[in-house]
């Protein structure tokens, strides 16, 4: 239960001090460094992130969402042909599916151009692919739960209630 | 002429609300992190939003039925027997109200003639008082004690017993304490209340802010159920406070004489209201959890800060309120709140607001974020370490 708070308050927020979450879920200092080390071993936190809006940024982004039908092979199914595409470093996310397409894969550039190149010649090229689909995203409303548009939410609320 | 001179009485005696004052105070400073409110932070849920527009999309743009639209009654008592065990006739026993603090005020009216004594359990929230004198009715006084963790003692009720008492005003969780009662602490108050015939008014506004055991209540008693109404609403569990939805759940004849005052002045909460409150019951409990779990961390990491800082605060159990003695500092709630505010831009409120009983606190609100929370720590223990405190470990 305790681990299932802590994982609740990184995921809103990986910068939480341990200090303050130990007061927070009532336990002491170490018991939380453990939870969390332990937490990492396990791999149940894979990575702390950042969210960025690279749109108010100078760099050039570009993301685009694959969809990508595959054969599956006997005894291994999807497994070995996703982890020739997912070991590429450009491969944000992936994931397998049901519906229209096999695998849905995420992927970060630089320029049209960089992923295009990716699709075209490392992709699609890959052994039991049959088929890609590329959508170029033109923005970003929200991602991991986080609303990109500037809308000052300057709080309504009067300063003092009952 | 002057225009004063025909001001009512009771309205002329009525005293100036000591949190309006420090809202004024607050509005010329800049940059001041407020824990001074008292509605939460998180905006309504955005599907019982939606269930709002789509309302006024579908047209339904007039008065409802007095009480309230019959599928919101069927769900406020649907809704009250699965998470509290009660029940209640949507037909008889419910009435839908603009937030509790309609049906606090028409209570009293419902229920006081001139001289009829309410006992209020205070410190407590501002409208008790002022609506009580409106009927002529008279307030007495029950202080609740930090020693006693803010709770009714079966000692207390009796002391404030006289020939001419007919209500009993209690509110837990509550507002200004985080103060809760648990089934033991009820059932040591039953037989008093029986024995004198008292009306209890319960005012649960707060009953889905809990964040140790289970939400009670007196109605649980089914030897005086009857002589229970309670006061709930949508503000607080579904952050709807803006919506003005509250509503009166007990025994058919006082309903029915509340719905009467209620249909003369007030005719039907507002509409759209009443459609986004159905889609809160249907669909908001969810939200209610998280953001319960929410109020939990903060509440946590405030009591936490203000112990540190030498300020004895105990740990509530329900509301979003904690109710620091500011005593150690030698400070009045009223000079330390207002100093606190000019010397380090946080806004409470001091607990005198809330009735004498109040006198040596404040009431500080964690309806705010983490991080708000955090700042706000750090610039009230700086205002502290002037008067030199010792840290405290309750
Ligand atoms: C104890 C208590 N009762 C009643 C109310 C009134 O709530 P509403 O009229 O918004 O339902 C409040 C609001 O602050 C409160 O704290």
């Amino acid at each position: 239960m305790i681990d299932l708070e802590l994982l609740m308050l990184l995921s809103a927020n990986a910068k939480y001090e341990p200090a303050d979450l130990a007061v927070i879920l009532q336990t002491d200092l170490q018991d939380v460094e453990k939870r969390i080390a332990a937490l990492e071993e396990k791999k149940i936190i894979c990575g702390y992130h950042t969210i960025i809006n690279w749109d108010k940024t100078s760099e050039e982004q570009v993301t685009s969402i694959i969809y990508c039908d595959a054969i599956p092979e006997r005894d291994h199914g999807y497994d070995n042909i996703a982890k020739k595409i997912y070991n590429y470093p450009e491969v944000e996310s992936m994931y397998l599916t049901s519906g229209k397409s096999d695998f849905i894969i995420m992927i970060h550039g630089q320029t049209m151009k960089e992923v295009a190149s990716f699709v075209a010649t490392k992709l699609a090229c890959i052994e039991g692919i049959t088929s890609t689909s590329t959508l170029f995203v033109l923005q970003t409303y929200k991602t991991s739960g986080v609303i990109m548009k500037d809308e000052t939410t300057t709080s309504e609320r009067l300063l003092v209630t009952p | 002429m002057k225009l004063e001179d025909k001001l009512s009485t009771v309205v002329k005696e009525m005293k100036p609300s000591g949190i309006r004052k420090f809202f004024d105070v607050a509005k010329q400073i800049e940059d001041v992190i407020s824990l001074g409110v008292g509605e939460p932070d998180f905006d309504t849920p955005w599907h019982i939003r939606e269930a709002g527009i789509y309302s006024v999309e579908q047209g339904h743009t007039h008065y409802t039925e007095n009480a309230g639209l019959p599928a919101l009654r069927q769900q406020i008592c649907e809704y009250y027997k699965e998470r509290y065990q009660l029940d209640y006739a949507p037909d008889s026993d419910c009435l839908v109200t603009i937030g509790g603090s309609e049906a606090i005020d028409n209570c009293f009216r419902a229920l006081l003639n001139p001289g009829d004594e309410v006992i209020v359990a205070t410190p407590c929230f501002v409208s008790y008082e002022p609506t009580v004198h409106l009927t002529g009715g008279v307030v007495k006084y029950l202080q609740l004690r930090s020693e006693d963790a803010f709770k009714v003692t079966p000692e207390a009720l009796e002391a404030c017993i006289t020939d001419k008492s007919k209500l009993l005003m209690i509110n837990f969780p509550g507002n200004p304490t985080g103060g809760t009662m648990s089934e033991e602490d009820y059932a040591k108050l039953v037989p008093i209340i029986k024995k004198h015939e008292l009306i209890v008014i319960s005012d649960e506004i707060y009953s889905e802010l809990i964040y140790e055991g289970k939400h009670t209540s007196l109605a649980h008693f089914d030897e005086i159920k009857d002589q229970v109404l309670i006061i709930n609403g949508f503000s607080k569990a579904f952050a709807m406070t803006g919506w003005r939805l509250g509503y009166l759940l007990g025994p058919s004849t006082i309903i029915k004489a509340v719905t009467k005052i209620h249909q003369y002045a007030i005719m039907s909460a507002p509409t759209v209201s009443q459609y986004a409150a159905i889609e809160a019951l249907k669909n908001g409990q969810k939200n209610v959890d998280a953001m319960r779990l929410a109020y939990k961390a903060r509440r946590n990491l405030i009591v936490d800060g203000f112990n540190k800082m030498g300020l004895p605060t105990h740990l509530p159990k329900g509301a979003f309120y904690i109710f620091p003695d500011i005593r150690p500092t030698g400070l009045s709630s009223d000079e330390f709140c207002e100093r606190l505010i000019k010397e380090q831009r946080v806004a409470c409120v001091p607990g005198s607001a809330f009735g004498e009983a109040g006198a040596g606190f404040i009431r500080v609100s964690y309806a705010s974020s983490l991080e708000e929370i955090k700042e706000a720590l750090t610039r009230i223990s700086q205002f502290v370490e002037q008067f030199n405190v010792k840290p405290s470990n309750t």
